[in-house]
């Protein structure tokens, strides 16, 4: 096991190769991938009973992102984890490449075809209900956009996950504040976010989404008896790149060749005082 | 009192169906609700999902039955399609249950992303479809929905004629081993067609509760001298192309007939496969035209279009009139 030091300068070096798919690939959700890169590495480093080897492991835990632009901070991961070459991170977007910009089957690791939002809460309801009818041990877990939870079938969903009493159901929400028109406060507010879900019967926890310790007390807890639990991971879109941070422009930004080279150089720094620390 | 429902055939469709030794089967809904039931007492992975659809779905008894085996997710038919998914996607053999109207449009990019896309083995079940839901208007119709699956990659789409359409067709998508032959001679198998009557002068493709029509009009036709092929298209795709194309150049006019808009269905699937293969034969597309659909029961709205012996025979007629005279 990882110690939060080793995981945390994991995430620095995965959001250095993040930017780099990204700028090779001259397309890609850059802020969002920033945003739920720690969340990503937390989970498939120290929550999901997963591996390439346990892939078709009817037991394994399922994660499924419904957020699915994020994609190419979820092949960043699984290529880390091992699930393919990182050489295949090269053809992103690609003449024939599977490498799309939102998540297919045909990518090893990944469960479900997502990208369109609104879909991922209720496909994992149906797996999270699977797991109940077999008495199987295994974990659902999805990742959702605090945008996205304005497609109106995540509603649908929550109160089906909370009626079916599911606490094998985990749903994370990149809790970012921002969308690709703007702040989602000002696009259509859905906040407060916890009395919403609260109120749907959902166990709701707050965590800070780039904080190793809480991210991975929060995912490695019991859930609730008979409840399904919603994490709200508070997030900065963009986050570890200055100019990157917080700013709408990067929900999809593809950074330049001197932009690529700044952030790089911010994340090398950032590289350089962690292990000076350790 | 209320006023009778009106028939679906007039007086002299129910006389050929005398002639023609059809006997009355039951209600679809309920065949399909009774081979659901039979195939998941035998089979605890399968499960049924429900959108507050169940009395809808004649799946009452199922839920009595199976209440372990039934998910209900009331009114919320794009969490129906998504939950279906994802129970297939652990092994389930799930069946979405729905009415088609709701099921195909609303839940449209849950079927196109959550079922074909991420390609799990889940089986959706569009109850009602067409106009049968006759005087509820056209909220309640499903005139749309070949048009929209056959535009989606990775789907079968099988509309059942009759009972023993029906009962194949969840047997096959339930994949269960069993066979009760409702025609000795009848073998029901996905994407292949089933010709219920050989001629080789009107061919008509038909599917789903329009095939009984184009069979009387064949019976009718017969006695006037035309000996008309007859087909029971219950898959509209992959669409058995070898069989039309058969009929388009064994026959000298085709006919096709569906319970679904002139634009997008079975006809213009028909169209297409002809065309593509260079035969060239006089062909019409009977359907519900492009306008708003008339009001009325499903039998109302069946005659009004011509989807009825009737209209089926003079169409037939008009079109080989127009080939040679009669």
């Amino acid at each position: 096991m990882l110690t939060d030091r080793e995981l945390e300068l994991k995430s620095v070096r995965l959001r250095k190769k993040l930017l780099e798919a990204i700028y090779e690939a001259g397309a890609g959700h850059t802020g969002g991938g920033l945003s739920c890169l720690d969340i990503l590495n937390v989970l498939y480093n120290r929550v999901l009973r997963v591996s390439p080897e346990s892939f078709s492991d009817p037991n394994r835990d399922r994660y499924v992102q419904s957020k699915g632009h994020s994609v190419e901070a979820l092949y960043t991961v699984l290529a880390d984890r091992g699930y393919f070459p990182e050489s295949k991170l090269k053809t992103i977007c690609r003449y024939q490449s599977h490498f799309v910009g939102h998540p297919t089957r045909h990518i090893p690791g990944i469960e479900m075809n997502t990208g369109a939002l609104g879909h991922g809460l209720s496909i994992c309801i149906g797996m999270a209900l699977a797991g109940k009818m077999d008495n199987a041990p295994y974990r659902v877990f999805t990742l959702l956009g605090d945008g996205e939870l304005a497609e109106g079938s995540n509603w649908e969903a929550a109160m089906a996950a909370a009626h079916y009493e599911l606490d094998n159901l985990t749903a994370i929400i990149d809790h970012n504040t921002l969308q690709i028109t703007g702040r989602t406060r000002d696009v259509c507010s859905n906040e407060p976010l916890d009395e919403k879900w609260q109120a749907f019967g959902w166990t709701v926890k707050t965590v800070n989404g780039h904080n190793f310790v809480e991210l991975s007390r929060v995912l490695n807890q019991p859930a609730e008896k008979a409840m399904p639990t919603c994490i709200i991971a508070n997030t900065v879109k963009g986050r570890g790149v200055s100019f990157m941070e917080d700013v709408t422009k990067w929900h999809h930004g593809v950074p330049s060749e001197a932009e690529l080279k700044q952030a790089l150089g911010e994340l090398d720094a950032a590289e350089a005082k962690l292990k000076e620390v350790a | 009192m209320s006023a009778p429902a009106p028939s679906m055939f007039t007086p002299a469709a129910k006389a050929k169906v005398e002639k023609l030794g059809l006997k009355m089967g039951r209600a679809n809904l309920d065949e399909f609700a009774a081979t659901l039931l039979e195939l998941a007492k035998n089979d605890r992975n399968l499960i049924a999902v429900t959108s507050d659809s169940r009395g809808s779905g004649k799946l009452g008894p199922f839920g009595q039955a199976l209440p372990k085996q039934l998910v209900e997710v009331g009114i919320a038919e794009q969490n129906l399609v998504g939950i279906t998914a994802g129970l297939a996607a652990c092994g389930k053999k799930s069946f979405g249950v729905s009415p088609a109207c709701f099921l195909t449009a609303r839940s449209l990019e849950q079927i196109k992303n959550d079922v074909c896309y991420s390609n799990v083995p889940a089986t959706l079940v569009g109850i009602s479809a067409g106009v049968s839901y006759g005087a509820l208007g056209s909220t309640h119709h499903s005139l749309h929905d070949l048009a929209a699956l056959r535009a989606i990659n990775n789907i079968a789409i099988v509309v059942p004629a009759d009972n023993f359409e029906t009962r194949e067709a969840i047997r096959a998508a339930g994949k269960a081993a069993m066979f009760d032959l409702h025609r000795p001679e009848t073998k029901f198998e996905i994407g292949k067609a089933i010709e219920l009557r050989n001629g080789k002068d009107v061919a008509f493709i038909a599917t789903g509760e329009t095939v009984v029509h184009a069979l009387l009009a064949a019976g009718q036709l017969a006695e006037r001298g035309l000996n008309c092929r007859v087909i029971s298209m219950h898959t509209v795709k992959p669409l058995d192309t070898e069989t039309v194309l058969q009929a388009g150049r064994e026959c000298r006019a085709v006919i096709t007939v569906e319970e679904h808009s002139v634009h997008g269905g079975l006809g213009e699937a028909c169209a297409a496969a002809l065309i593509q293969a260079g035969v060239n034969v006089p062909f019409r597309i009977v359907g519900i035209p492009d306008e708003e659909t008339v009001t009325g029961a499903q039998a109302d709205i069946f005659r009004h279009y011509g989807l009825s012996m009737e209209g089926l025979v003079a169409c037939a007629e008009k079109l080989m009139s127009s080939i040679r005279p009669m």
